[in-house]
C-alpha cells in the first residue's frame, strides 16, 4: 500500500491522472495487474466512485484485473499483420506454449493474447512481449524468442 | 522526383533528444523566426501553406487555428494527438522517436500563437519506450531555454507534458482523447461544442496530429507559399506515408503531394512482393477505402482522391496481393472495429458485431445473397448514424471492397473461396 | 428571446434558440421516438433511435441533442429515416433477451413499444454477445441480457441519488452497465431506492419479486396473515388497471386484499400516525432539552442507508423512531397479538409498499420485536397489482371495502406521508397543538408542500420559531447536509425522502411508460393524497382514536420505556 500512496502523491492525487497512476501501479505490481485493494485505495483517495474507476480499468486494454504471465505476449491481428501471416504466428505460439489466446501457461510464465495494431506494420507479422516488439517473424525466429524468454526466467 | 525532406530530414542522423544536435541540424529556426512575427501573420502563412491536418480528417490547419485564435477564453490548451492507432500507420512513431524536438518546436510555435501555457502530448501506451525519449527531449528543451518559462527571452511560457494512453484506438478521436486526458473512459463527447471552444477541462483546446505540428516550423521558416509549392495546388507540402503489406520495401516515406499511388508502390516500394499481383490497396488505414488496380494512377492529393471516392486518412498504404481473399481480410478489419468500438452508440457497437457475424457466415460457406444486402444496409446505417468517426468509417473497407469485388462475395455464398483462405466449414455457428 | 424558424416534415415552426429538434417537433405534435433520452437527466445521444434527416447535412442527426438552427429543413419519418430507425432497433433487439411473454415489463416496455411501432418483427442475426447473468439483491434484480445500454440508470444513481454504484464498463461487444467487479448490489453502497428501475426503459431492472412468499403464507392455514398498505400505494395502484393517474383506489384495494385471502387488512397510515406521535415528541424533547439538532426524519430506508454510508457524522441527528412500516410490524406482533389473542409466532406481516428499499429495511437486524421479525414480507405496488391480476379480479369493478380495526384507523396527517413534505406537515399539526395546547383549525402548512427537490420554511408556533427543510432525492439531501457541515445552513427539523417527490414516486410504484410525463404523474399522485387528507374528518395524528387507545392500553405515553423497546431503533456505520 505504500507503493500506492507513493504513486498517488507523485501524481498529486489528481483525478485527471487516474490512467497514469494505474499504468504506473500495474508496472509496480510485479504481476502486471491491478490488485483490487489498490484500485479501491486509488478510488478512495481520488474521491472517485469505485464504479468509475472500474469502468476505466476495464475500458482500456492495457489494464488487467487478474495477474498475467511474466511474459505477456500480444499477437497483432490487425489488417497489415493479418495479410503477413499473423494467423500462422498465433498458431505457432499456441502450439509452442500449449495455450490459447487469453490463457496463461500453468507455470505462470507466458500469457498469450491477440491485440490491435501497435504500429509495427513495417515488420509484420509482429508480436509484442511486454514493451518489446519483435517483427518479421518466422517459425525459427519465434522459437528462438520463446526459448530466450524461458532462459531469462 | 524532387527529393524534399522536411519531416524526415533528421531521422537517424541526430541523437533524438539532443537540443544541440537538433539545432546544428537546422532545428529551432522556425521558432526563432516565429517569435519575431505577429500571431496573425503566422496564421496567415499557415493558411497560405495549404496544410491539411495529417491525423486523418484533413481539416485545413490554418483555418482551424484562425478559429481557435479567435476564441476569447483562457486558459487555452495545446494538445498533440500521438495516439496513432490506425492499423497500418507508424509515421508519428518515427517523428516521436527520431526527431521529437521538431514536434516540440511546432507545438511551441502554436503556444506562442495561442497564448497557451500548458500543452499535452498524448502518446499511445504501446509506445512506452518512445514516451521516455519525448520526455527527455522536453527536459532538454527546457534546460536550453526553448521551453518552460521566458522562452527565448521573449517572455512567454509554455510547459509540455507527456500523457500515456492505455490501449484504446478510439482515443485518437478528438473528444475521446480529451476525455482520456482527463483520466476518464475514452468515450467521445457530443459535438458541438467543439474542442476549440470547449475541450480539455472545458477550456478552448487546439488539438492536432504529431505530423501536423511538425510541419509548422518549416512553414514559418520558408513561408506558406514556398511550403505549399512542395505539394500540389490543393495539398501543400509533403506527407509521411506508411507503406506496408505485400510490398518489397515497407517503411515510412516522405513524399511531396502529387505522386500517384502506383509510383509509391512501384518506385518507392519496389512493387509487390514475391512476384505476385496486386489485388487492392487499402488506403488510409483500416477506416480508409480500398481501391483496385484501376485506380492506382490517382495522385496523392486530397482533391484527386476525393474525386475517386478515396481519402488519404493517416497516410497508410497497405498493399494486398492476389493471394488474399476479401472476405477473410475484412474479417480481420471488422474484428478490429468490433473490439475497438467504445460501445457508446448502438450502430457502431452492434453494427460491427453484426457485420463480423455475416462475414463469418460467408467465410463458413453459409452466407447468402440476402446477407450481402443486409451488410450493405447495416453499413449504411452505421455510416449515417454513428456517434463518432470510428463507427462512421468502420464499414468503409467493406463498402469499397463490395463495390469492386462483389463477385468474390457472391462466390462465397456458393461455398467457394478462390484463394482458399476461408474455411468453408459450415459446422457450428461460431 | 431569439426565435428560430424551421420546417419539420413540411410544417413551419418557430421556437426559441437552444431548442432541440425533438422539442421543436413536439410543438407540431410530432413525436420523434427516443430511447436513451431523458430530459435534463440523460441527454447523451447514444441510442440513435431518434435520428432525423436534415437537409444539407451528411448522415442523420439525433433529434434529442441537436439544436435547431434558422432555416433548417428536417424530415423525421422519410424513407431513409424509417429504414435506418428500423435497422437500429433491430440491432438493439439482436443482443436482447427477447422474453416479452414472461417479462415483468411486458406492455410497459419502451423498447417493445418502439419495435412495435417501427414494425421490427424479425431479427436477422444469430449470435448473442455474452452478458453477465441475472443478479438479485434484496431489493433489485438486474438482467444485463435485457439492458439496452442507455445509461439512464447510471445517471439517476449518480446524479439524482448521488450514489453512483453502477457505471459503464468494458467496451465493444462487452460494454456493460455494472457495479465494480460485478458485485451484487447488496455488497456495496446501493441504497435500494429503485429509482434505477423506474427510469429503465426495459425489463433490465426490476424489483426482487416476493409475491411467492406472500402466496405461500396465505396458503398456510397455520398462519394469521395480516397486511398493511403504505399511503402512496392507494393513489398509484389504479394506474396498473388503466385508471386515471392519481385516482384514490383505497376502497377497491382493501376489497382486493380481502379477496386475496389476507386475514386482516390494516393500514400503514395507522402507524404513520404513531410515528408522528413519537417523532413529534422527540422533536420537542430535543429542542427543549438541548438534544442533537437538526432532527432528521427516518422513515425512508433508502435515505437511512445513504446516511449510514456517506454521512456518518449525522447518524445522531436521525430520529430514533422506526419507520411506519416497522412500527406497524412491532405493534402487530405485540399489542395486536395480545388484543386478538394470537401467538405472535403465528402472525405473518406483509407490507405493500411503494418502495423497494422497504424490502431491505424489513430484514435489518434491528427490526425485531420480542425476538420476532416485525415484517415478514414486503411487496411493492407493482407486485400487488400482479397478484390481483393473477387472481382474475376485475379491479375497477370491485366494491369499496374498509380497513380492519384496531390497526386500520388513520388521519389526514398520515396519508400525506406519501408525498414529500407530508411527514413535516403531519408533525407540525401535532407539535402545534401540543405547544399551544389548543385544537388548531388552520392546519394546511402550504409552505412545506410542493415537489421541488429542496424547500425551506420557518414556522412560528406559540412564539417558538422552528426552522425547517424538506429534501427529496438523496442527491439533494447530500447537498443540504454539505451545507450544514460547512456551517452555511442550520435547521431544527429536516424531512428527507430518498426518492424525488417522495414515496409517490418510489422505486416500487407503477412504471410510467412515457417518461416525459413523470413530473405530471408525480403531481397527480401527490394531489391524490392531499385530496384524501382534505376529505378526512380527523386530520391530526394525535386525534386518531385507535392511536389514543393504543397508548392508553399498551404504551402509556409517547417516549415511554415500552415505546422505546418497541418503536425506536439505532443506526450503524457502513
Ligand atoms: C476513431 C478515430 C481515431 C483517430 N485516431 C487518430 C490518431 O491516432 N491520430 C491522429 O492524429 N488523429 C486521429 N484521428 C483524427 C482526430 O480525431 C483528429 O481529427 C486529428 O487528430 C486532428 O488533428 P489534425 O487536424 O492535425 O489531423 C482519429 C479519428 C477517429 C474518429
Ligand atoms: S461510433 Fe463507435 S467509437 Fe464512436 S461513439 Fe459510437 S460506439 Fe463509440
Ligand atoms: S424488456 Fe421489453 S422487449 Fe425486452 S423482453 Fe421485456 S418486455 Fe420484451
Ligand atoms: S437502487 Fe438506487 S442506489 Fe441502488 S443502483 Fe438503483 S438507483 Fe442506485
Ligand atoms: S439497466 Fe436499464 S436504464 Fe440501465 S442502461 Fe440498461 S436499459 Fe438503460
Ligand atoms: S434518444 Fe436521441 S440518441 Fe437516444
Amino acid at each position: 500500500m505504500e507503493k500506492v500512496v507513493g504513486v498517488l502523491q507523485k501524481y498529486g492525487c489528481a483525478k485527471e491522472n487516474l490512467i497514469q497512476i494505474m499504468l504506473e501501479l500495474q508496472k509496480l505490481s510485479g504481476n502486471n495487474c491491478l490488485p483490487k485493494d489498490w484500485v479501491a485505495k486509488v478510488a478512495e483517495t481520488l474521491e472517485l466512485p469505485l464504479s468509475k474507476v472500474y469502468g476505466v480499468i476495464t475500458f482500456y486494454s492495457m489494464f488487467h484485473t487478474e495477474p498475467t504471465g511474466k511474459y505477456f505476449i500480444e499477437v497483432c491481428k490487425s489488417g497489415p499483420c493479418h495479410i503477413a501471416g499473423a494467423e500462422n504466428v498465433l498458431h505457432m505460439l499456441e502450439k509452442e506454449l500449449g495455450i490459447k489466446p487469453g490463457e496463461t501457461t500453468p507455470d505462470g510464465c507466458f500469457t498469450l493474447t491477440k491485440s490491435s495494431c501497435f504500429g509495427a506494420c513495417d515488420i509484420a507479422p509482429a508480436i509484442k512481449i511486454g514493451e518489446k516488439v519483435f517483427g518479421n517473424l518466422t517459425k525459427d525466429k519465434l522459437k528462438e524468442i520463446i526459448s530466450s524468454c524461458r532462459e531469462g526466467l | 522526383m524532387e527529393d524534399i525532406k522536411i519531416l524526415s530530414a533528421r531521422f537517424g542522423k541526430i541523437k533524438p533528444d539532443s537540443v544541440e544536435e537538433y539545432i546544428n541540424a537546422g532545428g529551432y529556426e522556425g521558432l526563432k523566426k516565429a517569435v519575431t512575427m505577429q500571431q496573425e501573420e503566422i496564421i496567415e502563412e499557415m493558411k497560405k501553406s495549404n496544410l491539411y491536418g495529417r491525423g486523418g480528417a484533413a481539416y485545413p490547419t490554418g483555418i482551424k487555428w484562425e478559429q481557435a485564435y479567435a476564441v476569447k477564453k483562457d486558459p487555452k490548451y495545446l494538445v498533440c494527438n500521438a495516439d496513432e492507432g490506425e492499423p497500418g500507420t507508424f509515421k508519428d512513431k518515427r517523428i516521436l522517436a527520431e526527431d521529437p524536438l521538431l514536434l516540440i518546436e511546432g507545438m511551441t510555435i502554436g503556444a506562442y500563437i495561442m497564448g497557451a501555457k500548458e500543452g499535452y502530448i498524448y502518446i499511445r501506451g504501446e509506445y512506452s519506450a518512445i514516451q521516455r525519449i519525448v520526455k527527455s527531449a522536453i527536459e532538454n528543451a527546457k534546460k536550453a531555454g526553448y521551453l518552460g518559462t521566458n522562452i527565448l527571452g521573449k517572455g512567454f511560457d509554455f510547459d509540455l507534458h507527456v500523457v500515456s494512453g492505455a490501449g484504446a484506438y478510439v482515443c485518437g478521436e478528438n473528444t475521446a482523447l480529451v476525455e482520456s486526458l482527463e483520466g476518464k473512459q475514452g468515450r467521445p463527447r457530443q459535438k458541438p461544442p467543439y474542442v476549440k471552444n470547449c475541450g480539455l477541462f472545458q477550456m478552448p483546446t487546439i488539438l492536432n496530429n504529431v505530423e501536423t505540428y511538425s510541419c509548422i516550423p518549416c512553414i514559418v521558416n520558408v513561408g506558406g507559399e514556398r511550403y505549399s509549392s512542395f505539394g500540389t495546388e490543393f495539398s501543400g507540402g509533403t506527407k509521411l506515408l506508411c507503406l506496408s503489406g505485400n510490398v518489397v520495401n515497407r517503411g515510412v516515406y516522405e513524399i511531396p503531394y502529387g505522386l500517384t499511388i502506383r509510383e509509391i508502390i512501384y518506385n518507392l516500394g519496389g512493387g509487390v512482393k514475391d512476384g505476385k499481383k496486386l489485388k487492392f490497396v487499402h488506403l488510409g488505414g483500416s477506416s480508409g477505402s480500398c481501391l483496385p488496380e484501376s485506380l492506382l494512377d490517382t495522385r496523392i492529393c486530397y482533391d484527386d482522391l476525393k474525386k475517386n471516392g478515396l481519402s488519404l486518412g493517416s497516410g497508410a498504404v497497405l498493399v494486398v496481393d492476389d493471394s488474399n481473399c476479401v472476405v477473410d481480410y475484412l474479417k480481420a478489419v471488422m474484428e478490429f472495429f468490433e473490439e475497438e468500438s467504445c460501445g457508446k452508440c448502438t450502430p457502431c457497437r452492434e453494427g460491427n458485431q453484426r457485420l463480423l457475424e455475416l462475414l463469418e457466415k460467408l467465410s463458413q460457406g453459409r452466407g447468402t445473397l440476402a446477407d450481402i444486402e443486409k451488410m450493405k444496409s447495416i453499413a449504411q446505417t452505421m455510416k449515417m448514424t454513428s456517434f463518432c468517426g470510428l463507427g462512421q468509417s468502420a464499414p468503409t473497407a467493406l463498402v469499397t471492397l463490395l463495390k469492386y469485388f462483389e463477385n468474390e462475395f457472391i462466390e462465397h455464398t456458393a461455398g467457394k473461396c478462390a484463394n482458399g483462405k476461408c474455411s468453408m466449414n459450415s459446422k457450428g455457428v461460431n | 428571446m431569439d426565435m428560430i424558424n424551421l420546417k419539420i416534415d413540411g410544417l413551419d415552426v418557430s421556437v426559441s434558440k437552444g431548442t432541440t429538434i425533438l422539442e421543436a417537433a413536439k410543438e407540431l405534435k410530432i413525436d420523434i421516438p427516443t430511447l436513451c433520452y431523458i430530459k435534463k437527466l440523460n441527454e447523451v445521444g447514444s441510442c440513435r433511435v431518434c435520428v432525423v434527416e436534415i437537409e444539407g447535412k451528411r448522415g442523420l442527426q439525433p433529434a434529442c441533442v441537436t439544436n435547431v438552427s434558422e432555416g433548417m429543413v428536417v424530415s423525421t419519418a422519410n424513407k431513409t429515416v424509417r429504414e435506418t430507425r428500423k435497422n437500429i432497433l433491430e440491432l438493439i433487439l439482436a443482443n436482447h433477451n427477447r422474453e416479452c411473454l414472461s417479462c415483468p415489463r411486458n406492455l410497459k416496455c419502451e423498447l417493445q413499444k418502439l419495435c412495435n411501432e417501427a414494425g421490427v418483427d424479425n431479427v436477422y442475426y444469430e449470435k448473442k454477445a455474452l452478458r453477465s447473468p441475472v443478479s438479485a439483491s434484496l431489493s433489485i434484480v438486474r438482467d444485463p441480457g435485457k439492458c439496452v445500454l442507455c445509461g439512464r440508470c447510471i445517471s439517476v444513481c449518480a446524479n439524482v441519488q448521488n450514489v453512483g454504484v453502477i457505471d459503464f464498463a468494458y467496451r465493444g461487444p462487452q460494454t456493460a452497465v455494472t457495479t465494480p467487479y460485478e458485485q451484487n448490489l447488496s455488497e456495496n453502497s446501493c441504497i435500494n431506492c429503485g429509482q434505477c428501475i423506474e427510469i429503465c426503459p426495459v425489463g433490465a431492472l426490476q424489483e426482487k419479486d416476493d409475491t411467492d412468499k406472500v402466496w405461500s403464507a396465505i396458503d398456510n392455514p397455520g398462519l394469521h396473515v395480516v397486511v398493511q398498505v403504505a399511503p402512496a400505494v392507494r393513489v398509484a395502484l389504479g394506474e396498473e388497471f388503466g385508471m386515471p393517474v392519481g385516482s384514490n383506489v383505497e376502497g377497491k384495494m382493501v376489497s382486493a386484499l380481502k379477496r386475496l385471502g389476507f386475514d386482516k387488512v390494516f393500514d400503514t397510515d395507522f402507524s404513520a400516525d404513531l410515528t408522528i406521535m413519537e417523532e413529534g415528541t422527540e422533536l420537542l424533547d430535543r429542542i427543549n432539552n438541548g438534544g442533537k439538532l437538526p432532527l432528521i426524519t427516518s422513515c425512508s430506508p433508502g435515505w437511512i442507508k445513504f446516511c449510514e454510508h456517506n454521512y456518518q457524522d449525522f447518524l445522531d441527528n436521525l430520529s430514533s423512531c422506526k419507520s411506519p412500516q416497522q412500527m406497524f410490524g412491532a405493534v402487530a406482533k405485540s399489542y395486536y397479538a395480545k388484543r386478538a389473542d394470537i401467538d405472535p409466532a403465528k402472525i405473518f406481516v406483509v407490507s405493500v409498499m411503494p418502495c423497494t428499499a422497504k424490502k431491505f429495511e424489513a430484514v435489518r437486524d434491528e427490526m425485531q420485536v420480542n425476538g420476532y421479525r416485525e415484517v415478514d414480507a414486503v411487496i411493492t405496488t407493482r407486485e400487488l397489482a400482479k397478484m390481483i391480476k393473477l387472481s382474475g379480479m376485475d379491479f375497477t369493478k370491485l366494491p369499496d371495502g374498509t380497513f380492519d380495526g384496531i390497526l386500520g384507523e388513520s388521519t389526514g396527517a398520515a396519508v400525506i406521508f406519501g408525498a414529500t413534505g407530508g411527514v413535516m406537515e403531519a408533525a407540525l399539526r401535532t407539535v402545534a397543538d401540543i405547544l399551544t395546547g389548543k385544537d388548531l383549525q388552520d392546519i394546511d402548512y402550504k409552505e412545506v408542500r410542493g415537489l421541488e427537490g429542496t424547500r425551506e420554511a420557518t414556522v412560528e408556533i406559540n412564539g417558538m420559531e422552528i426552522k425547517l427543510a424538506i429534501v427529496n432525492g438523496t442527491g439533494n439531501a447530500a447537498k443540504l447536509l454539505d451545507k450544514i457541515r460547512a456551517g452555511e445552513a442550520n435547521y431544527h427539523f429536516i424531512e428527507v425522502m430518498a426518492c424525488r417527490g417522495g414515496c409517490i414516486n418510489g422505486g416500487g410504484q407503477p412504471i410510467i411508460l412515457d417518461k416525459s410525463k413523470t413530473e405530471e404523474v408525480r403531481q397527480r399522485r401527490a394531489e391524490g393524497l392531499y385530496g384524501i387528507d382534505r376529505s378526512k374528518e380527523i386530520r391530526k395524528s394525535h386525534q386518531n382514536p385507535e392511536i389514543k387507545e393504543l397508548y392508553a392500553d399498551f404504551f402509556e405515553k409517547p417516549g415511554s420505556h415500552k415505546v422505546h423497546e418497541h418503536l425506536h431503533t439505532h443506526y450503524v456505520k457502513r
